[in-house]
């Protein structure tokens, strides 16, 4: 293998990372904010609730724009055909996200149970909306997406929006969902005592039971699916466009890589591990435990999906040969370098600090904290 | 290649506005987070606990603007790929690498650290505190910094080439995409414009206290460090806007052009266009005012140096469109036929005019029969809107030289500790408020659309930048955008206002008028909180 496959195939795992690391920090946030109004009753205990993410939602979004500018800089093609076909879905994604800052940040600033009831509706939309749009564009990776090229790389996209609603992508988003609200009552138990607490707790195995349902039948779902298959093209390592390969479309492809290396079943295992296992810490309130089996889960369920569709990322319906891969959408040699390089210093950085900033702000939430005013301020 | 002009207009509206949106957010951030910063540090070295009442309430005023920052941030990450995907795929290579460090080396150590900043004053110690707050500085302007590397690449394209193997941009040079010239002056005039913001707003939040006679103590403090950081600051934007005209004066001549409104080259020593009224049809100023030498001096800094006009430019541009044309061509045999020996040879001898070719495809999109018309007008197009960059470059220098004279003033008095007794200056320092972000956006104006005709300055046209969506999807997202933005900014107005009128929250200061206000609003004794405003209810 060239030094440029080898660097391709980082980034398609550092991109993994990415996706893991944004599907359990703010998919944490978004599921306390999407169950808010259900584990807390009063003003009092929603704020308890924002205020245990509160001093770190906004270094967990940063999840979310990284995971932005690391497609663009490591798979261009990627970042510029996705995010313009998924159009309305993108612009779904944007508004209702754009409102949860200010929900943090607006939210108590103001007295009146009106203003805090809209703010509350907000955090619920911008929990939810976006973790089912998540998982929604992932499922559709798995039907292709209506795109082709022209031979300058002008991309056009000729499908509608309702056509991204279809069931299987819809199992995937509520899949998402599931998993983001169980993090996020597992999130909520950690730092919440008594009648919030036993809400989240029950939450939690609520979700928990949802996400293995569905992850258990989108397996056999897949299955059932038209898959693509990479037969012939540069491959690795050479310098390419999307118009110099040629793709197959077979039932049960997508299972295919798993059927080539047996290792990759652990993945899959790993996710019902996880979610099983979360389901278990929640049932003994053992919440600690419980968040980070959900975070194996979600790097199970990710992981899943990634090596059912290697080298696959963005698959076209409209003319299978001119689907994304890893080989024929990523940055030039150079630039992975260059960025495996930043990558390679600057991630550990930024998990040691952010370490260091939830051990600082450990412990419970206490309303006495929060009428206090000293700290917990949301 | 064919993209709907409307869409490209409408998609141009889209990122302008939702740009400057952003933009009236960023450089408060930038500077505010520098003067927290100095306020806190002087409280742990001198211990006076007023400089941590000053840190906790301009931090509260930092966050209500900082939330509108983060949001509308996400946005602008997106938007290339929702907006400009051609864009995107020609030159993500390079592009995004600024964009993708910017989040990690920066936007994360921003992010984080802001969490710990406000709610960490129980839990870290002082000196830990203080590094927080720091951290919290420097991460707002590192990001500052990524950002304005990948803005210059598009103004002054670096360290990258064509590869027909790809058929994009490629990085060639890591360190010249860095080290761009035009992002060293143009990350210190930008971010420096954000302290000059940051300083002129809180000196007008604490001259209104201190006409109110509110809050005095910690009014004159935070007025004083504001006017003297505000006089270096604006010191240093109107210095590195000189250098960066001087950079442009050689990279972007046709930027130059407009922003003087310069139709017709002239001998040296060139008068300076103080009032003009440019006409793009007519290729000329329909009225103007001049002063003699002064544009040879501002520009090349000696009597003797001689900028273009638009006209020899457009000249130009017609002989680099005529070379792009073999360029454009090669390209289309590459992309059936990557490795064709003639066609890499015949762009090779043309590649550095491609843009140019593209230019012209716009009007000729068989360059085969192109007409010397559809060429002339090709050609006339690299001059960007010479009115609208004109008058943007003239208000924000107007403002900028408007704050030095009232920094100079201010601080002055301020040092004289006479301040309390100028009442006409505190009114004025009052009305200064949005003083800077007028000329933060004139700045953001002239800098893109004098980059126009090119969303990469002599590489790729704007024209063909954009996605190809409908008009009925830029239309509903557009007032999708309009909609919610201006819901987001009269929340915000009304809470910083009314934080604002509430006032920081001054052990001190229980029986003094400020705290008439808040009883009412809220029965329980206040501790002196970064969210005072927070505890109501």
């Amino acid at each position: 293998m060239s030094l440029y496959a080898i660097l391709q195939v980082i980034w398609w795992l550092l991109l993994g990372v990415l996706l893991m690391g944004l599907a359990v920090m703010v998919g944490m946030d978004m599921g306390v904010g999407a169950i808010l109004r259900y584990v807390g009753r009063s003003d009092l205990e929603r704020r308890i609730a924002l205020n245990i993410i509160g001093p770190h939602w906004d270094g967990n979004q940063v999840w979310f724009i990284l995971g932005g500018g690391a497609i663009f800089a490591a798979f261009p093609l990627i970042y510029a055909t996705a995010f313009s076909g998924f159009y309305v879905v993108m612009l779904l994604l944007l508004w209702t996200m754009i409102m949860r800052p200010l929900g943090f940040e607006y939210r108590s600033q103001l007295a009146s149970p009106a203003w805090r009831n809209v703010w509350d509706w907000v955090f619920f939309v911008s929990g939810a909306v976006p973790m089912i749009v998540f998982g929604a564009a992932f499922g559709n990776l798995f039907h292709g997406v209506p795109f082709h090229f022209s031979w300058d790389m002008t991309s056009y996209y000729t499908g509608s929006f309702l056509g991204l609603l279809n069931p299987f992508a819809i199992a995937a988003g509520v899949l998402s969902f599931a998993l983001s609200a169980m993090m996020g009552a597992l999130t909520v138990m950690n730092g919440a005592e008594a009648a919030m607490f036993e809400r989240a707790r029950r939450l939690a195995q609520l979700a928990a039971v949802v996400a293995i349902a569905l992850f258990a039948i989108c397996g056999p779902w897949v299955h059932a699916l038209d898959g693509y298959r990479l037969i012939g093209g540069p491959g690795p390592g050479v310098p390419q466009t999307p118009l110099q390969q040629s793709v197959a479309v077979a039932h049960g492809a997508w299972l295919s890589n798993f059927a080539a290396h047996p290792l990759l079943w652990l993945l899959p295992v790993a996710g019902f591990a996880g979610m099983a296992g979360a389901l278990l810490a929640a049932r003994a309130a053992r919440s600690h435990l419980g968040w980070w089996l959900g975070a194996l889960a979600w790097i199970g369920v990710i992981g899943t999906a990634g090596a059912a569709l290697f080298p696959f990322m963005l698959p076209s319906s409209t003319d299978p040969s001119m689907s994304l891969t890893l080989w024929n959408s990523s940055s030039s040699r150079a630039t992975l370098l260059w960025m495996v390089g930043f990558a390679a210093f600057f991630v550990p950085l930024v998990l040691w600090y952010t370490s260091w900033a939830f051990w600082v702000m450990r412990g419970k939430v206490s309303a006495e904290q929060i009428t206090r005013g000293d700290e917990h301020a949301y | 290649m064919m993209v709907n002009g409307t869409v490209v207009a409408l998609s141009r509206i889209q990122f302008a506005a939702t740009a400057l949106y952003h933009f009236l957010f960023v450089p408060l951030t930038l500077g505010l987070s520098f003067l927290l910063a100095a306020m806190e540090t002087v409280f742990v070295t001198t211990g006076k606990p007023i400089y941590k009442d000053m840190a906790r309430f301009w931090g509260k005023l930092l966050m209500i603007n900082f939330a509108l920052g983060v949001a509308t941030g996400l946005t602008m990450e997106f938007q290339f790929g929702t907006n400009w995907s051609f864009y995107s795929g020609f030159v993500g290579d390079i592009f995004g690498a600024p964009l993708a460090i910017e989040g990690l080396m920066a936007f994360f150590m921003e992010s984080t650290f802001i969490g710990l900043m406000v709610f960490g004053w129980e839990r870290l110690s002082k000196g830990q505190h203080l590094a927080v707050t720091w951290l919290v500085a420097f991460g707002s302007n590192l990001s500052a910094l990524w950002i304005l590397v990948a803005n210059s690449f598009m103004q002054n394209p670096r360290g990258a080439a064509f590869d027909p193997l790809t058929m994009r941009m490629q990085l060639t040079s890591f360190p010249q995409l860095i080290f761009n010239p035009d992002a060293q002056s143009k990350f210190v005039h930008t971010s420096v414009a954000g302290y000059v913001t940051a300083a002129i707003f809180v000196a007008g939040v604490s001259a209104y206290y201190m006409l109110r006679k509110r809050h005095v103590e910690l009014a004159k403090r935070s007025f004083r460090m504001a006017a003297l950081f505000g006089v270096l600051a604006t010191i240093a934007v109107i210095t590195l806007g000189d250098a960066l005209g001087f950079v442009d004066a050689r990279v972007q001549p046709t930027k130059l052009a407009a922003m003087e409104g310069l139709w017709k080259s002239e001998a040296a020593p060139m008068p300076f266009n103080l009032i003009a009224f440019p006409s793009q049809a007519q290729r000329r100023n329909v009225a103007d005012v001049r002063v003699p030498y002064l544009l040879s001096l501002l520009v090349t800094h000696s009597l003797t140096g001689t900028v273009p006009g638009a006209d020899a430019l457009e000249r130009q541009a017609v002989s680099r469109i005529e070379d792009g044309i073999p360029a454009v061509q090669a390209l289309h045999v590459l992309a059936r036929n990557p490795t064709d020996a003639a066609a890499l040879a015949e762009f090779d001898a043309h590649r550095k005019d491609l843009g140019y070719g593209f230019l012209l495809e716009r009007y000729a999109p068989d360059l085969n029969d192109a007409s010397p018309a559809q060429l002339e007008r090709a050609a006339r197009d690299i001059i960007p809107p010479v009115a609208a960059v004109f008058w943007s470059f003239r208000v924000m220098v107007a403002l900028g030289l408007l704050m030095l004279a009232y920094f100079v003033i201010a601080v002055l008095y301020t040092l004289r500790n006479r301040i309390q007794r100028k009442t006409w200056l505190l009114k004025t320092a009052v009305w200064m408020i949005p003083v800077p972000f007028i000329a933060n956006e004139a700045g953001w104006l002239v800098a893109e659309l004098g980059r126009q005709p090119w969303t990469v300055f002599d590489v790729l046209p704007t024209w063909m930048s954009a996605s190809t969506h409908s008009v009925a999807y830029m239309a509903f997202s557009l007032i999708g955008f309009v909609v919610l933005y201006s819901v987001f900014i009269a929340v915000e107005m009304y809470l910083m206002v009314r934080a604002i009128r509430l006032g920081p929250a001054e052990p001190g200061d229980a029986g003094g008028p400020g705290s008439q206000v808040r009883p009412s609003l809220s029965p329980r004794p206040l501790p002196a909180a970064p969210y005072g405003g927070r505890l109501e209810g």
